[in-house]
């Protein structure tokens, strides 16, 4: 039993429905109790979908459980079928139907009808979303393209002199962090490299395109969480290549498309060419200077927190403190990237885990979630959005990806945007005592944007670096709590203060050097925004040195042994 | 315009009610805790459940709006679905942390879900458990599964287990207890009215503390604040109390007559109650009057989801005249509904449960000016062309009393006079 409270995925039947959402004439019938269509809101509220999903609920209760659940979903197949006529069908259950297996799958076989039908088999309780719409998308796959599969061993012939080169791009799903836009993006760059996209699946694709995936030279595979295992299986049956390079960020992006390159027996150079960011040059001119070695913390999806990690320390010039994600599946990935990092990763779908680790890396800037920007927000950090699990404001009505070239610009400016500029920094820290300067003051860039209460904490020595917050702005607040209608308590709940940070405890072999007063202040002198920083080396410093008590001299001490402001 | 529905029978509360089962696009009744847990500042609601569960609390509840809300779910496991003795020492575990994290927390809600049920895991004798071994927490146990309750019947399954515990009443004189969730700043209206008219005391339940409760008895006079309480009214009914008839606080008219039940009980005559809340009308009246021209003759179909439904068909047709189509209910308890059901006008449809589905097809049918229903449904509908009022903000916003009938209004006359407005 696990004690959540916030959940980085939902069950994998979520993950099914972002699948046969993402499909144009693909029908979900899922076996559950009423209260599971939820799952409908987070298509038609948070990524504002004008359509509900292509979802049948069972919907069985109490009183049913006696009697024959079987026959209610034989009834709701039958009934799905004829209402919506799909050209397949996936028909699987949730965790409560789970229990009292009924096999939806061998029922809705059973029925023969003249449509594909896929069971699904998504173990509710080992198993979360990504996994599940992962698992999705290859049953799906192995059931329809599976259907054109050549005989075993077949080998691929070489694509005919002057024949177009052509790819499917597999992974992007509804309700995808940006995967809608990142598709828009790496389509025009394929096509820049005269390479034909066949399929998009599941994001827009039609069963019978499904079926078809099969022809194509080769995949682009742009979401492993959710693409691995079918492009594997596409590799094994039809010799069909795949990319394993994940187009974020400018080096990331040339990295891919030279990969495409070789697959497709193509040159690189249009490809190169059209990687037009404006990064490389933003990120060079003089006035990022101050983006110098800031402290950044990671953590995501494997795919995302990798790419992001990566970005970070050579796009950016910032310095990798913590590097972790929640997908388990992927692991592997992310602990090959924080050891050539030299970091210890963290491997944890645990919020409370994470919120401990980034207060104890103390960073200036938090690559995250929208758990981690809380998290954040309540140790007064900066933050930027880079993974999901999605929230309303990760749907923007404007282009924004992720990937490819304009992807890189959308992460430069989303991850600068949040913190205070070079020569602001300089102010404040000069005239930190100016009292237009406070704590509660914020970037001059985001004036509009209200500073947060600081928030309540359990011990006195951590209060004074729990300050001024960098909020997110009322707007987006306001955006997320349309999205989810409570609207009306929001209005008498502050959204900002209502977090509490709860004790932390010192591990036993670290008792924390004391503070005298006088350091106490100076520390007060330091801009709250490397105050953490500040502090961490100073207690690290002292406790290095055998130093029980931390005065003004320890404070610079310290300052002069780790260096930087 | 709208098209009238075919073949409506002309008799108004006494139309046959269409019962329907399929599909439900409705909540179960764990959602209730997304109040509940505000409202009660010292209890803690402990869902144990499963993945979806969680998720369910995290979508519903606006993605981490509140960074550290009074609610957790324990999620279960594959291991824990092995055997109890397991999930006992798993339930310890969990309940250990939880307490440590949160020393203030006096009260512990044991929820069951659709999972916790079906394994028939027995919370009930998990949260006796707990509680002998607690030191002075109390552990209440309850449902809010999908497979027994309906999204707020979360909250009448939360109260109803809290009836036992009420104290007795041993006085001899009456007391008022007003029972459902309402805002707070509704509360200290109403108990100002109360307190002109020499009502009282008046106690709500459920408190701002779980663990300090209103006492029952022979002598308990009850108001349901809430259309959904209904379980919690009979088993207070079985400690002795009595149930007031009256409609549910709602516009200028639905709290007069609220109140003028308890006043009638407390033997105040008509002409005092009026000249009591007059001001308080006049203001309601005044306020629900601005949005009236907008929505008189307009019609409105109801998808059902709180049991709110009767009494706001029954205010929008009575104090704004509109016309309701069809009034959907999750759940339609003839006894303590019948004084909404006498001012319903003749020829509205009623309908109990749901078949989405087909309740889908009527909708687009009627082609009603607005239609009230759930967000999964509301942007496919507004989609089509309808023009829609999420169910849910009636649910989260403080509607009843006299202060509030005109946001009442407001809130069904918004969306109309956003597709006014808009030229895109």
């Amino acid at each position: 039993m696990q004690l959540t409270v916030w959940t980085y995925e939902g069950p994998p039947h979520v993950g099914a429905m972002r699948v046969a959402t993402g499909l144009e004439d693909v029908h979900y019938v899922l076996h559950a109790p009423q209260g599971d269509t939820y799952a409908d809101l987070l298509f038609t509220m948070i990524e504002r979908r004008d359509h509900r999903p292509p979802v049948t609920y069972t919907t069985f209760e109490a009183r049913d459980l006696g009697g024959d659940t079987a026959d209610l979903v034989v009834r709701s197949v039958k009934d799905a079928y004829e209402r919506f006529k799909p050209s397949a069908l996936l028909v699987g259950a949730s965790c409560t139907a789970e229990l009292i297996q009924d096999n939806p799958g061998g029922l809705a076989e059973s029925l023969d009808l003249p449509i594909p039908v896929v069971p699904l088999e998504l173990p509710s309780y080992q198993r979360k979303e990504n996994w599940g719409a992962g698992e999705t998308l290859y049953q799906l796959v192995r059931s329809l393209a599976g259907r054109r599969a050549p005989e075993r061993g077949w080998k691929r012939p070489p694509r005919p002199e002057g024949s177009q080169a052509s790819c499917n791009i597999l992974g992007p799903t509804a309700l995808g962090f940006r995967h809608r836009d990142d598709v828009t993006e790496i389509r025009r760059l394929l096509e820049r490299m005269g390479i034909e996209v066949r399929v998009v699946a599941p994001l827009g694709a039609t069963a019978e395109e499904i079926t078809r995936l099969g022809e194509a030279d080769f995949n682009v595979i742009l979401y492993p969480e959710i693409a691995d295992s079918a492009g594997r299986w596409l590799e094994k049956t039809f010799d069909q290549p795949r990319t394993t390079v994940i187009p974020i960020g400018v080096g990331a992006t040339r990295d891919f498309v030279r990969e495409v390159a070789s697959l497709a027996g193509v040159s690189a150079d249009p490809g190169l060419e059209a990687v037009e960011t404006r990064l490389p040059w933003w990120s060079r001119s003089v006035d990022s200077t101050y983006l110098t070695g800031k402290r950044v913390f990671v953590f995501g999806d494997a795919t995302h927190a990798v790419a992001a990690a990566r970005v970070a320390q050579e796009e950016m010039g910032f310095e990798v403190v913590g590097l972790g994600t929640y997908s388990r599946e992927f692991a592997r990935d992310v602990r090959k990237a924080a050891k050539a990092m030299g970091l210890e990763p963290l491997i944890t779908d645990d919020h409370l885990e994470v919120e401990d680790a980034i207060a104890a890396a103390a960073p200036e800037l938090v690559l995250g979630t929208q758990m981690e920007r809380h998290i954040a927000k309540r140790l007064g950090i900066f933050c930027a959005v880079i993974s999901a699990p999605v929230h309303v404001q990760d749907f923007p009505a404007r282009y924004a990806p992720q990937m490819g070239p304009e992807g890189a610009n959308v992460l430069f400016d989303s991850w600068i945007h949040p913190l205070v500029m070079g020569l602001e920094e300089h102010l404040l820290g000069l005239f930190q005592e100016d009292f237009e300067f406070g704590d509660g003051a914020v970037p001059s860039h985001r004036h509009n944007e209200r500073p947060a209460a600081p928030v309540m904490t359990a011990t006195a020595e951590a209060e004074e670096d729990i300050v001024a917050t960098p909020a997110p702005d009322a707007g987006e607040e306001a955006a997320a709590i349309a999205a989810t209608a409570l609207a009306a308590s929001a209005s008498t709940t502050d959204p900002v203060s209502t977090g509490t940070v709860l004790p932390r405890e010192e591990p036993a072999d670290t008792v924390a050097p004391q503070w005298t007063p006088d350091a106490q202040a100076e520390l007060k002198r330091i801009p709250f925004f490397v105050r953490g920083k500040a502090r961490k080396n100073t207690e690290t410093f002292a406790r290095e040195q055998g130093i029980s008590e931390i005065d003004v001299e320890t404070l610079y001490e310290a300052k002069a042994h780790f260096g930087g402001r | 315009m709208s098209t009238p529905l075919p073949t409506l029978p002309d008799q108004g509360c006494d139309s046959p009610v269409l019962r329907e089962r399929g599909q439900r696009e409705v909540f179960c009744g764990l959602t209730g805790i997304l109040w509940l847990h505000r409202k009660m500042q010292d209890a803690f609601f402990l869902i144990v459940g499963s993945r979806t569960c969680a998720h369910l609390m995290q979508s519903a509840a606006g993605v981490m709006i509140f960074a550290e809300p009074r609610f957790g779910t324990a999620v279960m496991e594959e291991k824990d679905l092995a055997g109890m003795a397991v999930m006992d020492d798993e339930l310890d575990r969990v309940v250990g942390r939880l307490l440590e994290r949160r020393p203030e927390i006096r009260t512990i809600f044991l929820v069951g879900s659709c999972p916790s049920e079906v394994i028939k895991l027995d919370l009930g004798r998990a949260a006796e458990r707990l509680e002998e071994r607690s030191g002075g927490v109390r552990f209440v146990h309850y449902t809010g599964s999908g497979i027994e309750t309906t999204f707020t019947q979360g909250e009448d399954s939360c109260l109803t287990a809290l009836v036992p515990r009420l104290p007795d009443d041993e006085g001899s004189d009456p007391r008022l207890l007003v029972v459902g969730t309402l805002a707070d700043v509704v509360e200290e209206q109403l108990l100002r009215l109360f307190r002109e008219l020499n009502i009282g005391p008046v106690d709500f339940l459920p408190g701002r503390r779980a663990d300090v409760l209103p006492p029952v008895g022979a002598h308990t006079r009850i108001l349901a604040a809430q259309p959904w309480v209904n379980d919690t009214l009979r088993a207070l009914q079985r400690r002795g109390a009595e149930v007031l008839a009256a409609p549910y606080p709602l516009g200028a008219e639905g709290t007069t007559e609220w109140i003028r039940a308890a006043a009638r009980a407390w033997g105040i005559a008509d002409q005092e109650v009026d000249r009591v809340v007059a001001p308080a009308r006049d203001r309601a009246r005044r306020a629900i009057g601005r949005y009236r021209e907008a929505l008189e003759g307009r019609s409105i179909f109801f998808f059902p989801d709180s049991q709110l439904e009767i009494p706001l068909a029954r205010f929008l047709s009575s104090e704004l005249g509109m016309r309701p189509l069809e009034v959907g209910t999750p759940h339609l308890d003839g006894d303590f509904m019948s004084a909404e059901l006498d001012r319903l006008p003749a020829g509205v449809r009623l309908s109990e449960g749901q078949d989405v589905e087909r309740q889908l097809d009527r909708c687009r049918a009627a082609e009603p000016d607005l239609t009230v229903c759930g967000m999964g449904l509301a942007n496919p509908l507004e989609a089509e062309g309808l023009r829609t009022k999420w169910s849910i903000e009636l649910v989260f916003s403080p509607i009843q009393g006299f202060e509030q009938a005109g946001d009442l209004a407001e809130l069904f006359h918004r969306p109309l006079e956003r597709a006014q407005r808009l030229r895109v």
